[in-house]
């Protein structure tokens, strides 16, 4: 009896800071081993559709990949900023994620204008965001926190420029939504086009929300250029505008037209119908590309989506910005401190659906393929389908 | 020359457009006097009703024209005798609230039922041709939208202007204590009265969704223009919103063309000029 509890009383001893020690391990192990990547973006209001785009990119890496990346558990929190009109509340979103939700590393922001409202906030704070889109030349200089993943107007606007250089175009009439992105485009586009030997030979500004462009066009028929240049910003205006210029039948009177990649958004096509034929259009993604690496992610996303629902390269920028970031993880050797994410970052290069792509480590801006593609009807659907690439092009322009 | 033709063409479909959608508006806001800001959720009904039926099961787009009228006029009789009858007789304020709350809350639903993204609308083949009218090359639609407007036009106006049942609303909205006197059931004159404003909104939005396609948003995206044809056209008045939406379109179309540099912005500054100068539109109804 007694020779029986001093072996428990000694077993005892030895098993107490043994738990003890399990347990400091755990909790050590707890608190090391977690990522909270705060995420806010557009998700109710006139913008809910493209916000919802880059949250379902992310949740299909995550459930492509797995939760855990250098042995770290990346969790994502969630905020909805309602769009472009409400910096103030992305700031406040991005503070409370900050502070409350002890957030490492900032993912979202869809609009220039809310990128631009929250750079001091990160600055002071001294926590990186990566940018699922914001494609204003001017983000990434406002705080050194910024990364781009995502695509810029110069290289969408550049590229364009080089193709209609490329195939002889020699003289473009431009009609670009007037507000600063639309400005920022245009003035790429015609630095570009121009320094290759083309000519502009007019232009005109579009009301941001317009959906009667009749009285442009007319001005582009009289104008007669090879080519119109056009940019709005997306969503109905850009179904609008894109039927009207089929109305006005543009391509009878012998002018192309060339749009950056967002105004025939392919999850817009169906609305377009027979207006994209023969259309190009610049952008950094589409679902046809010849990868395996996209192969299996449009698969995927048809298995979390149904058949239906196409990838958008939306989805594909936040897919790739929460790749980016369990890349830095891997390259930090799972250290979640923001010095050392924002170090990993920079330079950082992944395989993505999209192509190889990688983050300047000057800039912080997105390196990676831009595809020209062409309006075509393809198994009875309407699609863009790349017609070539232009690879490798850096995120600001010269 | 021929240039410019076109662009008055163009702007007189925009125009008719905007009045077909804005009719229902002014016999709303304009003969009931009840501030209807959730005229555009009525149009919203109007329009998925049209792409569900024409995307979903390949109605006829002439065929779907009356469904969305009929149903979007019971939708409003149903919203009329569940909730606007009770705000009539509150003060403006309180109508500007309950119908503003009413078009975010149809929004919020129409999000909810059919997602947010833009529905797609593709047009019969016979109404995307290029035909040739006097020279010049239009399309079809943009004819088809001017030949639905006339007829809406004259309908309504013929309805409200020459009928028993115009004078009775007509008399209804201006003196109702006297109206109800003289055997006049009003309650049930102002559930049809709505129900055909709410119809003609349908209308509007079904034909309107060809041109400017249709998400949740659209309760509220138009507003502002529908107010503007009203308010210049004199409420209450069909033949001012008739010509006061024409006039807006031609403007519109002719100073884009012309001045592309403000062009967006002159019916805009018409309007402000309208409202200094003639605060009751070009066609004030005499009571």
């Amino acid at each position: 009896m007694n020779g029986s509890w001093n072996t428990t009383r000694r077993a005892l001893i030895a098993a107490i800071p043994a738990a003890a020690l399990l347990l400091s391990a755990g909790s050590a192990l707890a608190q090391q081993k977690t990522l909270t990547v705060g995420v806010v973006l557009p998700l109710s209001g006139v913008f809910a559709d493209q916000g919802r785009h880059y949250e379902d990119g992310m949740k299909l890496f995550q459930k492509m990949h797995g939760t855990e990346s250098a042995g770290v558990k990346v969790n994502m929190v969630v905020r909805d900023d309602q769009g472009p009109g409400s910096g103030d509340l992305a700031r406040r979103l991005t503070q409370e994620l900050i502070v409350r939700d002890k957030a490492d590393i900032i993912l979202g922001y869809s609009f220039t204008p809310t990128a631009m409202s929250v750079a001091t906030l990160l600055t002071e704070a001294k926590k990186p965001a990566v940018l699922v889109n914001a494609t204003g030349a001017v983000v990434p200089t406002r705080s050194e926190y910024f990364v781009r993943a995502s695509v810029t107007s110069a290289q969408l606007a550049v590229s364009l420029a080089k193709w209609a250089v490329d195939n002889n175009i020699k003289t473009v009439y431009t009609l670009v939504a007037d507000f600063a992105p639309g400005i920022e485009i245009e003035t790429f586009f015609k630095k570009a086009f121009e320094a290759g030997g083309g000519k502009v030979i007019g232009g005109a500004r579009t009301p941001v929300s317009a959906t009667d462009y009749s009285p442009f066009l007319q001005r582009v028929l009289e104008a007669k250029p090879e080519a119109l240049f056009a940019f709005n910003p997306g969503g109905d205006v850009s179904v609008a505008f894109m039927k009207q210029t089929k109305e006005r039948n543009l391509a009878k009177a012998g002018i192309k037209l060339l749009v950056t990649g967002d105004v025939v958004d392919d999850s817009q096509l169906p609305a377009m119908g027979d207006a994209v034929d023969g259309v190009i259009s610049s952008l950094n993604y589409q679902p046809d590309l010849d990868n395996p690496l996209n192969v299996q992610f449009v698969k995927a996303f048809h298995e979390m989506m149904g058949p239906n629902v196409s990838p958008s390269y939306r989805a594909v920028m936040g897919y790739d910005g929460m790749g980016f970031i369990y890349e830095a993880l891997k390259r930090s050797g799972g250290k979640t401190d923001a010095d050392s994410l924002l170090a990993a970052l920079k330079g950082a290069k992944i395989d993505s659906p999209r192509g190889t792509i990688s983050i300047d480590a000057q800039t912080r801006d997105i390196t990676q393929d831009i595809y020209i593609r062409r309006g075509q009807m393809k198994d009875g659907k309407w699609v863009n389908s790349a017609i070539k690439t232009y690879p490798a092009m850096k995120g600001a322009a010269d | 020359m021929a240039g410019l033709l076109t662009v008055v063409f163009d702007g007189v479909a925009y125009g008719m457009l905007l009045f077909l959608f804005s009719v229902g508006l002014s016999v709303t806001l304009g003969l009931m006097r009840f501030i209807n800001l959730a005229h555009g959720a009525f149009g919203m009904v109007g329009g998925y009703v049209a792409v569900t039926l024409l995307n979903g099961f390949g109605v006829p787009f002439l065929l779907i024209l009356p469904i969305a009228f009929i149903l979007t006029g019971l939708f409003g009789a149903a919203a009329e005798k569940a909730m606007i009858r009770h705000v009539y007789r509150m003060p403006e304020l309180q109508q500007v609230l309950f119908s503003i709350g009413f078009a975010f809350a149809a929004g919020a639903v129409a999000n909810i039922l059919f997602g947010p993204q833009q529905q797609p609308m593709i047009l019969p083949s016979w109404l995307t041709v290029q035909v040739s009218v006097l020279g010049l090359d239009v399309t079809a639609y943009r004819l088809f939208l001017i030949g639905s407007g006339l007829l809406v036009g004259l309908l309504v106006i013929g309805l409200f202007n020459y009928t028993l049942y115009g004078a009775k609303v007509r008399a209804a909205v201006d003196l109702r204590r006297t109206a109800e006197g003289i055997g006049i059931n009003v309650d049930r004159l102002f559930l049809v009265t709505f129900s055909l404003g709410a119809a003609f909104a349908g209308l509007g939005g079904a034909l309107a969704v060809g041109f400017l396609g249709l998400d949740p948003t659209f309760p509220l995206k138009y507003l502002v223009i529908v107010l503007m044809v009203v308010a210049i056209g004199g409420p209450g008045s069909i033949v001012g919103s008739f010509l006061a939406a024409l006039g807006l379109g031609v403007t519109d179309a002719l100073f884009k063309y012309l001045v592309p540099e403000v062009g967006g912005f002159v019916i805009y500054a018409l309007l402000v000029i309208m409202m200094v100068f003639f605060p009751k539109g070009i066609m004030e109804r005499s009571a």
